[in-house]
């Protein structure tokens, strides 16, 4: 089974939770942006949880189904629909064959993400699936979406089967498409929003900042500014001074590393950053808060709240625990 | 978590992020990711789900300390019994470079900002024994130590918007060579038709961190030939 591409959108590319085992070569990690996103779409429709989805930006695709399929769209809504019907997010949903699911822009967040039951099938490159644009591997060609494209999908598993089986039972008929009357709990959702604020750890480098720039980074506002993408988010605000001018040697950074160039403006690293990095580390955002930032437009403004190691951790050991009990919930619903 | 080792960028330093990186590789702990040498440190990945869940059916009286104390107290038993001198000797790796003509457009800077004629910047640059502290920037980029300071060159004050793969520059006191196509400020003295990055194969580059590298002069006539 594939998905035939009528419309690529702006930037759609195949993604899974990254190329790990490489950044000692100096090869990216990549990956979906939002992790919970993408992570919530699979178990949906039955994954494992980290199989290939595609994760569309701002403005989405336009995809013709050519056998039946169910898929979940997570994260950004980008107006998806099917047959001049809105497609609702966050729970799965059965599409028949041949049926063309149009998304537009989006109405709140940046990334969505499109699970099918099975997977996108395209093949594994260094242990992953995912898009890396610049040395165009991984992905779909190594490149992201265009018209007339195919993409294969998996076949199901043995659940995906069920869910399927499951909403087409209960389908009326006429309908473009069918789905369930539940969806992920509001209260399991990250909290997206346009003014969010994204809880940080102290970075490597923070005792090279001056006391006030501290306090600023801790309290001020941030504004998302428009060279931000996959690589990195830049912000603007107050800029951030260093107590003396000190050089660090190259070490490596990861996602959510917040590193200050020289001219004080911080850039917090996404899924397409490079391995190692040679700026001040002042901040890292905590991996719970991730895809509050992946999911902030250009143009939004942030905060950032300081919180411990334990913290943290706590707080990521719950937002897995909360995936493990979607997927559970799942699985008691349907089978 | 990051293990560091002072902030200096010398030999002795090198050896110890060797030796760990050596252990890691070899005896990797349960819920650990990945690890990343650099200059002065290694920086090992968890994952602190795994480890949680781990310590979680270890320890039966319920006693559950966070993942990253867990991760401290598994690399500090790893750093005791790590014994100095396991460093094994360096591959050398010899990278044929034709230098100069439009591969290497800033030969002749090179050469006259030193006061040296551009057949004693190849003679230089070709002699020296570089030692590849980390890979970073860019898949398969080698981080070199050990360049002559007689041919060194700062930046370009504009960076060139791109830089075919395989191009050897110099940038301060530092060489280097581009795996693949950047955006670079680099002075460009040569290219190398050996691929730096290989995603079809295990490890993915030709370079690792503790290799020795160094450059021969080929022509032009070897360069397309070895492309074939």
């Amino acid at each position: 089974m594939s998905i035939y591409v009528h419309k690529p959108g702006l930037l759609s590319t195949v993604q899974d939770g990254g190329r790990t085992g490489y950044q000692q070569y100096g090869v990216i990690v990549s990956g979906a942006m939002d992790h919970f996103a993408h992570q919530a779409a699979n178990l949906l429709v039955g994954n494992t949880g980290d199989e290939a989805t595609l994760e569309m930006t701002v403005i989405g695709p336009v995809l013709e189904f050519e056998r039946a399929a169910v898929i979940a769209v997570c994260g950004a809504d980008l107006s998806p629909s099917i047959g001049g019907k809105a497609v609702p997010l966050w729970r799965p949903v059965y599409i028949p064959a041949g049926a063309v699911l149009r998304f537009g822009s989006s109405r709140q967040g940046c990334r969505g993400y499109l699970a099918a039951a099975g997977g996108l099938n395209v093949p594994h490159q260094m242990n992953s699936r995912s898009t890396y644009l610049r040395a165009g591997i991984g992905g779909y060609q190594g490149r992201s979406l265009q018209a007339e494209d195919r993409l294969p999908v998996q076949q199901p598993t043995e659940l995906g089967e069920l869910i399927a089986g499951g909403i087409q039972a209960r389908m009326e008929e006429g309908e473009p498409f069918g789905t369930v009357g539940w969806s992920v709990s509001y209260e399991m959702l990250p909290d997206y929003g346009k003014h969010p604020v994204i809880r940080i750890l102290p970075g490597a480098q923070q005792s090279w900042f001056e006391e006030e720039s501290l306090k600023d980074l801790h309290s001020a506002e941030f504004i998302v500014q428009p060279q931000s993408d996959r690589m990195g988010y830049r912000l603007a605000g107050k800029p951030l001074h260093k107590v003396k001018q000190q050089e660090l040697l190259s070490e490596p950074v990861t996602f959510g590393t917040v590193q200050v160039p020289p001219d004080g403006n911080p850039i917090v690293l996404m899924a397409d950053r490079q391995t190692t990095g040679g700026y001040p580390k002042v901040a890292q955002v905590i991996t719970a808060d991730l895809p509050l930032l992946a999911q902030s437009q250009i143009g939004s403004s942030i905060r950032f709240q300081p919180v411990t190691l334990q913290e943290a951790q706590e707080i990521q050991l719950m937002a897995s625990l909360n995936l493990r009990f979607l997927r559970k919930s799942i699985r008691m619903y349907f089978v | 978590m990051v293990i560091r080792f002072g902030d200096q960028a010398d030999i002795e330093t090198h050896h110890k992020v060797r030796a760990v990186s050596k252990h890691l590789a070899e005896h990797p702990f349960e819920g650990m990711v990945e690890y990343i040498p650099a200059f002065t440190s290694v920086t090992v990945v968890y994952d602190p789900v795994a480890i949680y869940l781990k310590d979680k059916s270890r320890s039966g009286k319920g006693e559950i300390r966070y993942p990253f104390e867990s991760v401290e107290r598994t690399l500090k038993k790893i750093m005791d019994a790590l014994q100095e001198g396991t460093v094994p000797k360096p591959r050398v790796v010899k990278i044929p470079v034709c230098y100069g003509e439009e591969f290497g457009p800033d030969l002749e800077h090179v050469a006259e900002l030193n006061g040296l004629s551009v057949d004693d910047v190849i003679s230089i640059h070709s002699s020296g024994e570089y030692l590849v502290y980390m890979l970073g920037f860019a898949p398969g980029f080698p981080y070199l130590g050990g360049m002559d300071k007689r041919i060194s060159a700062p930046r370009k004050d504009t960076p060139r918007l791109s830089i075919p793969a395989g191009t050897v520059g110099i940038a301060g006191e530092q060489t280097g060579i581009y795996p693949i196509s950047t955006p670079g400020g680099w002075q460009l003295i040569g290219r190398t038709p050996s691929s730096l990055f290989l995603p079809h194969k295990q490890p993915p580059t030709l370079l690792e961190a503790g290799n020795v590298i160094t450059f021969y002069p080929i022509s032009r006539k070897e360069y397309e030939e070895w492309r074939e």
